[in-house]
């Protein structure tokens, strides 16, 4: 680690990056954005590498001869290699395959591996804190092979149960798939242990990062996943864009997910063969300039250093847990500071999230109530609903401190 | 500071902290259950009606929300008392929305008018002219 990784990055100049962080919501209010684990805001030179494109390099991929379409096709292919190498994939662009999102990449082997391979006596393990994206997905996909679905629980303080864990992976999973850091309770799973567990009884493991590669340095082959999802829009990147990891030798056996054009090698009316890696999994005309985009974010990303990423957010969150703590009227979901990544969800007594939120929404604060996508986990937490407000590296202290006082005054207004 | 949001009058909080008609009728002529999911919101709405089996003498509900969909049902069923089933059924969001007296923004509409869509169609469903579902939705 060069010398430069281990300082603080200068929040405000990372702020002069994010135009939309200046603009005013309600009657003025200034805004603080503290809804990231949903959606990230984007940088200027993530904007301009989609505006560029669309000015100077816009063609189709893969097919064209002429000039536009060859530069297209290198940024986009490159874009790949860009991709597998910001989450440590050495076989790059074969191992990186662009999807939609995180959920499209979850489908895309649920359905290609999945419902091909799963059948009566299989099981697919999952974790109680799954996102909807995983846990429908198996769920459906499961039901549909006879397959069956275990959870591995969580403690009290959100954690996965690992020795539940021992008891559920066994000889007859075939599936492990786990998120890598929850969005709800924040919680950064073990997932090199939970690869070990899943190897050692010949099942695969998919690792969800959607809430870990935007924030912290991912290495997959340390990891020792099978497959790795994330989204673009969690990360600085555009919406519709989004990566899969797979293994070369498993997405060389796996069957294709979706058919059509630029997914084959030689068509004839009764066979088809298809295309090389990661194109086999690409069918139509693929996200061009999102692609391109998206590894200009992952590019951004590493420039400022995920690590520095990690560090600030986590300096937030340990400051939003010890402001929240101050109160014995919220309740607060999760591990402790130190163990948990920059998100909170806590709910305020006697307030519903939704109205803690258009409060905050009345102090210009964007936070996120409701189920966050995992209902399951929240019937475990014993609530339908809760305030969740997730940091990025452009949050500060000042904004936590807004949050709180806004909290504050729903307190009053409810008390 | 802001007094929070104009959404959260003092009439809103008031119904919210003390709601009226709250609970289970000993013996309703017709009750029905809705949710609005964004919400996570779950009510139940029981009315009895008078002989003339068409003008409502008491209206309850119950259930967990937010305090725009309990201030709404608090509301509704108040306004319920003495009207007819003809009546209701006229009733749409607007009015509901006047009678919570304040703006309600976009995303919360659902939560306002979730009383009235379950008292609506438990309505239907008591006279015949919707078949029979378990619960109402405002999705
Ligand atoms: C842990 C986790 N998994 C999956 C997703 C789904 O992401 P997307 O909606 O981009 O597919 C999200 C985001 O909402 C998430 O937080």
């Amino acid at each position: 680690m060069s010398s430069q990784t281990a300082e603080p990055f200068d929040v405000e100049r990372v702020r002069e990056e994010f135009p939309i962080l200046d603009r005013e919501v309600g009657d003025g209010q200034r805004l603080a954005y503290l809804d990231n684990a949903a959606t990230s805001q984007t940088p200027d030179r993530v904007i301009d590498a989609m505006s560029d494109y669309y000015r100077g390099t816009n063609a189709n991929v893969h097919r064209g001869i002429h000039h536009l379409s060859q530069e297209a096709s290198i940024a986009y292919e490159e874009a790949h290699d860009r991709l597998a190498e910001f989450v440590g994939a050495s076989g790059g662009r074969e191992e990186m395959i662009f999807t939609k999102n995180t959920t499209e990449g979850l489908n895309l082997v649920a359905y290609a591996w999945g419902l091909n391979e799963l059948g009566e006596g299989d099981e697919v393990v999952l974790t109680e804190m799954e996102h909807h994206s995983s846990l429908v997905t198996w769920q459906q996909i499961a039901k549909r092979t006879d397959a069956d679905v275990r959870y591995i629980e969580i403690d009290d303080e959100g954690r996965l149960d690992m020795d539940h864990a021992r008891d559920v992976i066994g000889p007859d999973t075939e599936m492990v798939s786990v998120t890598h850091v929850s969005n709800t309770l924040g919680t950064i799973n073990p997932i090199g242990d939970l690869a070990d567990l899943a190897h050692e009884h010949d099942s695969y493991i998919f690792a969800d990062g959607a809430q870990a590669v935007p924030h912290q340095s991912v290495d997959v082959e340390a990891l020792d996943v099978d497959f790795y999802a994330f989204s673009g829009h969690k990360m600085c990147g555009p919406t519709g864009i989004g990566g899969l990891y797979g293994r070369k030798a498993i997405l060389e056996a796996m069957e294709p997910f979706m058919y059509g054009g630029g997914m084959v090698r030689k068509v004839e009316f009764e066979e088809t063969t298809w295309a090389d890696l990661p194109w086999k999994y690409e069918a139509g005309t693929p996200l061009i300039a999102e692609g391109i985009a998206l590894a200009e974010a992952a590019d951004y990303l590493k420039e400022i250093g995920l690590d520095r990423i990690d560090r600030h957010e986590r300096g937030l969150v340990e400051y939003a847990l010890d402001r929240l703590q101050e109160f014995d009227d919220i309740e607060i979901y999760g591990p402790p500071a130190g163990e948990r990544a920059g998100l909170v969800s806590f709910n305020l007594d006697g307030v519903h999230a939704h109205d803690l939120a258009s409060i905050m929404n009345d102090h210009g604060v964007a936070i996120r109530p409701g189920d966050h996508c995992t209902q399951p986990l929240h019937d475990v937490l014993g609530t339908a609903a809760s305030a969740r407000a997730s940091f990025y590296l452009y949050n500060t202290k000042d904004e936590v401190d807004v949050l709180v006082d806004a909290i504050d005054d729903a307190r009053q207004l409810f008390g | 500071m802001s007094m929070g949001s104009d959404m959260y009058r003092q009439q809103i909080l008031d119904h919210y902290k003390n709601p009226r008609n709250y609970g289970d009728l000993d013996d309703p002529t017709f009750s029905h259950v809705g949710e609005n999911p964004m919400c996570g919101d779950e009510i139940k709405v029981d009315v009895l009606l008078e002989d003339d089996g068409e003008t409502i003498e008491y209206a309850a509900f119950s259930g967990e929300g937010c305090a725009i969909s309990q201030a709404s049902a608090s509301m509704l069923t108040d306004e319920l008392q003495g009207m007819t089933l003809d009546e209701l059924d006229d009733l749409d969001r607007d009015d509901v929305i006047d009678l919570l007296g304040v703006d309600i923004s976009p995303m919360r509409v659902k939560c306002a008018v979730l009383v009235e869509m379950v008292a609506q169609d438990g309505a239907a469903i008591h006279q015949g002219e919707k078949t029979s579902i378990e619960k109402t939705t405002t999705e």
